[in-house]
C-alpha cells in the first residue's frame, strides 16, 4: 500500500514536471523565434539590435584582448559579448599586475550633453564592476566619462552611433 | 568686465497716460510696429573727436544702427528705411514734423543727439508717438566713449520697455562654447559676446575640453565644466579678473553646474560608481549638501527664481524625464508625461514656465511647460537641438542646434539660435566659429 501510494505521488509529480518542461520549452521556442525575428529585422551585419558587433574601431590591449565594449541606446547593460571581452581584459590584467587602467565611457550624439556625461560614467562603471568581480582591484581602475564629446565615428547614422556608445579600456601607465 | 558708471538723467517725465502705440508681446507678432530710428545728430567738433578715439566716422549714426538692429531682431519692430526720412536728425530731435513721419507710415520715432563733454560721451534720445504727436520718453546718458555700443543697447531696452511694458534684454551678453575642428577631436573654448554677436572674446585657449558655462545673477562670475588634467570638474571663473578655482573637493566627476538665484550657491551633479546625484555647495562657507539620493541619474538642476524649488532631469522612471522638488530635496514630483524623453529643464526668470529639450521619434524639440507639467508647448523641431537658456525678461530662448553629418562625417555644424516664447522669430545668432551651450546674462545696466 505504501509503495503504491508513493508511486502514485511520483507519477503525479512526473506528469507535472512534464507539463512544466513542455510549457517552458514552448516559451523557450517562442523566445528563439522572437529574437530570430529581431535579429533578421535589425542586424546589418555589424549590429545586433542596436549594439555594435563589428571590429572596425576596436583596438587591442594585447593579442586577443579587445579594448572596448558596446552598448544599446540609453543602456549600460553589458551584453554577452561585452562580458566575454571584459573577462579577457581581466585575465590580461591579472597577468600584468603592474598595469593600471582608465575606463573611458562614451555616449552617442543623440542625447542631451549633461545626461550623456552621466550615462558615460554609468557605462564605464558597468565595465569596472565586471572587472572587479573577476578579481581586478578598484585601485587599478579609474573611470572617465566623455559623454558625447569624443565620438570615434563622426557620421550621423545608426551604425556610427552604435560604435560611439562604448566603454574603452585604456592603459594608464 | 569693467564696472561702468552710467549716469542717467530723466529729461522729462514720461507720461504713463494711454499712449496710442503699444506692442503686444504675448502673441506671435506678425505685424511688427513700423518705427523710424533717426540717426543721432552730432556737432562737427564732437564728431571729429570721437572719430579719433573710436575710429568711427559718425558715432551718432553708428549708435542708431545698434538700436535699429536690436529692434529688428526682436521681431516686434520694423525699422523703416532711412532713405525715406524727410527731416534732418538735429531738427527732428528738437521738434519732429509728425506729418512727415506719418507719411512714411512710422508709428514711433526715435531721435537724439551725441556730444563730447569732458572727454565723455553724452547721448540724449527721445521716443515720439507719431500718431498722437507726443513725446513718450526723453533720457540722457553720460559714459566713457568706448561704451558707445552699450548706449545703443540701453536705448533699445528703454524703448522696448516703454512700448511693451516689459523689461528689455539688449544690454546683455551671451557666454557660450566656441567649437572648432573635426567632430572626433573637437576643440572647445569658452567665449563671451554681446547679445547681438559683437565684441566676441575667447576666455580659454582650447587646451582642455570645456562645457556648459552659466552666469551668476550679476553676470560677473561663470560656472562651467572643465576637463583640466583629464579630471572633469565644475569650476568657478571670475570674468573680470580671470581667476578660476575648482568648486568643492569631490572624488569624481562634477558637472551640470548652475548658480542659485541669489548667487550664493552652486548646484550641480556629482557622479560616483555609476550614479549621479545632485549637490549644492555654498560659495561662502564651502558647505556641501546632498540634495537627491537615488540610484538613478539625477542631473541638469535649475532653481526657481525664488530659490524655493529645483527642477531637474532624472531617469528614475526608466527614461529621462523632468522632475521638480523643494530646494531641500523633499517632495520630488515628476512633471513631464508627454511622449518621448525630456531633458535640460530650465526655470523661467518669470517663474511660470520651464523650458526643456524633448526627444521624440528621432527629432529634437525645444519647448516650454508650466511648472506643474501642464500646458506643454513645442516651439521648434529639428534634427538636433538642446540646452535652452532664457533671456532675462523670460521672452526669448537661446539654444544650440547641430546639423546632421553625412556618412563620411562631413557637413556637421553647431550654431546658436534664438526663438521667441511665442514660437515665432526663430533666428541664427552669428558667431565667429561653431558654437554651443549658450547662457544668457542678466541685464548689465538698470
Amino acid at each position: 500500500m505504501k509503495k503504491l501510494r508513493i508511486r502514485n505521488i511520483d507519477q503525479g509529480a512526473i506528469m507535472k514536471l512534464n507539463k512544466i518542461l513542455k510549457n517552458s520549452f514552448l516559451v523557450l521556442f517562442a523566445c528563439l523565434a522572437l529574437s530570430a525575428c529581431a535579429v533578421s529585422k535589425k542586424s546589418t551585419g555589424q549590429m545586433q539590435g542596436d549594439v555594435y558587433t563589428g571590429t572596425d574601431t576596436v583596438e587591442y590591449l594585447a593579442s586577443g584582448v579587445p579594448d572596448r565594449v558596446f552598448f544599446a541606446t540609453n543602456e549600460s547593460v553589458l551584453t554577452t559579448a561585452s562580458r566575454e571581452t571584459l573577462r579577457k581584459q581581466a585575465a590580461w590584467l591579472r597577468k600584468n599586475s603592474d598595469i593600471t587602467i582608465v575606463l573611458e565611457g562614451h555616449a552617442d550624439e543623440r542625447g542631451t550633453r549633461e545626461y550623456n556625461l552621466a550615462l558615460g560614467e554609468r557605462r564605464a562603471n558597468a565595465a569596472k564592476d565586471y572587472l572587479m568581480t573577476y578579481g581586478i582591484s578598484s585601485d587599478r581602475i579609474s573611470v572617465l566619462s566623455y559623454g558625447k564629446e569624443r565620438p570615434v565615428d563622426s557620421g550621423s547614422n545608426p551604425l556610427a552611433w552604435s560604435k560611439n556608445r562604448r566603454s574603452v579600456t585604456v592603459k594608464a601607465n | 568686465m569693467k564696472k561702468i558708471l552710467f549716469s542717467l538723467i530723466l529729461l522729462s517725465i514720461p507720461f504713463k497716460v494711454f499712449a496710442l502705440i503699444e506692442v503686444d508681446i504675448t502673441r506671435g507678432n506678425l505685424d511688427p510696429l513700423p518705427i523710424a530710428v533717426s540717426p543721432l545728430s552730432i556737432d562737427d567738433n564732437s564728431r571729429k573727436n570721437f572719430e579719433k578715439i573710436l575710429k568711427k566716422k559718425d558715432i551718432g549714426s553708428e549708435i542708431s544702427k545698434v538700436v535699429e538692429n536690436n529692434l529688428k531682431t526682436s521681431g516686434l519692430f520694423n525699422p523703416l528705411d532711412k532713405d525715406a526720412f524727410l527731416q534732418a536728425p538735429d531738427i527732428a530731435n528738437l521738434k519732429p514734423r509728425f506729418e512727415d513721419w506719418n507719411l512714411i507710415k512710422a508709428q514711433a520715432l526715435i531721435t537724439g543727439k551725441v556730444n563730447m563733454i569732458d572727454n565723455k560721451l553724452r547721448v540724449e534720445f527721445r521716443l515720439w508717438d507719431v500718431l498722437a504727436g507726443k513725446e513718450m520718453m526723453a533720457l540722457a546718458f553720460t559714459t566713457v566713449p568706448s561704451n558707445w555700443r552699450r548706449v545703443g543697447h540701453i536705448i533699445t531696452d528703454k524703448v522696448y520697455e516703454r512700448l511693451t511694458g516689459e523689461k528689455g534684454y539688449f544690454d546683455t551678453r551671451i557666454i557660450y562654447v566656441a567649437e572648432e575642428g573635426p567632430k572626433t577631436k573637437r576643440i572647445k573654448k569658452l567665449a563671451i559676446m554681446d547679445q547681438d554677436g559683437v565684441n566676441n572674446k575667447f576666455l580659454t585657449l582650447g587646451n582642455e575640453l570645456v562645457l556648459t558655462p552659466r552666469f551668476n545673477p550679476t553676470s560677473q562670475m561663470v560656472t562651467y565644466l572643465s576637463y583640466f588634467r583629464n579630471l572633469p570638474r565644475v569650476y568657478l571663473l571670475d570674468i573680470e579678473t580671470g581667476t578660476q578655482e575648482v568648486v568643492g573637493d569631490f572624488p569624481g566627476m562634477t558637472f551640470a553646474p548652475r548658480f542659485s538665484p541669489d548667487g550664493k550657491k552652486i548646484i550641480m551633479s556629482f557622479a560616483k560608481d555609476g550614479n549621479s546625484d545632485i549637490f549644492t555647495m555654498d560659495l561662502e562657507n564651502r558647505i556641501v549638501e546632498k540634495i537627491t539620493n537615488h540610484p538613478s541619474i539625477d542631473t541638469s538642476p535649475s532653481y526657481s527664481p525664488d530659490g524655493k524649488f529645483i527642477c531637474f532631469n532624472s531617469d528614475r522612471s526608466g527614461y529621462q524625464q523632468i522632475y521638480i522638488m523643494k530646494s531641500d530635496g523633499s517632495n520630488v514630483k515628476r512633471i513631464s508625461f508627454g511622449k518621448g524623453l525630456y531633458g535640460t529643464p530650465v526655470w523661467s526668470p518669470r517663474g511660470d514656465l520651464i523650458a526643456f529639450t524633448k526627444l521624440h521619434k528621432g527629432k529634437f524639440y525645444i519647448g516650454v511647460m508650466r511648472t506643474d507639467g501642464s500646458g506643454e508647448r513645442l516651439l521648434t523641431e529639428n534634427f538636433y537641438q538642446e540646452a535652452p537658456s532664457w533671456s532675462p525678461n523670460g521672452r526669448v530662448l537661446i539654444f544650440y542646434r547641430e546639423t546632421k553629418s553625412d556618412d563620411k562625417g562631413e557637413g556637421f555644424s553647431a550654431k546658436l539660435w534664438s526663438i521667441d516664447l511665442t514660437g515665432y522669430n526663430e533666428r541664427m545668432v552669428n558667431t565667429p566659429t561653431d558654437a554651443s551651450d549658450p547662457s544668457w546674462s542678466s541685464l548689465l545696466s538698470n
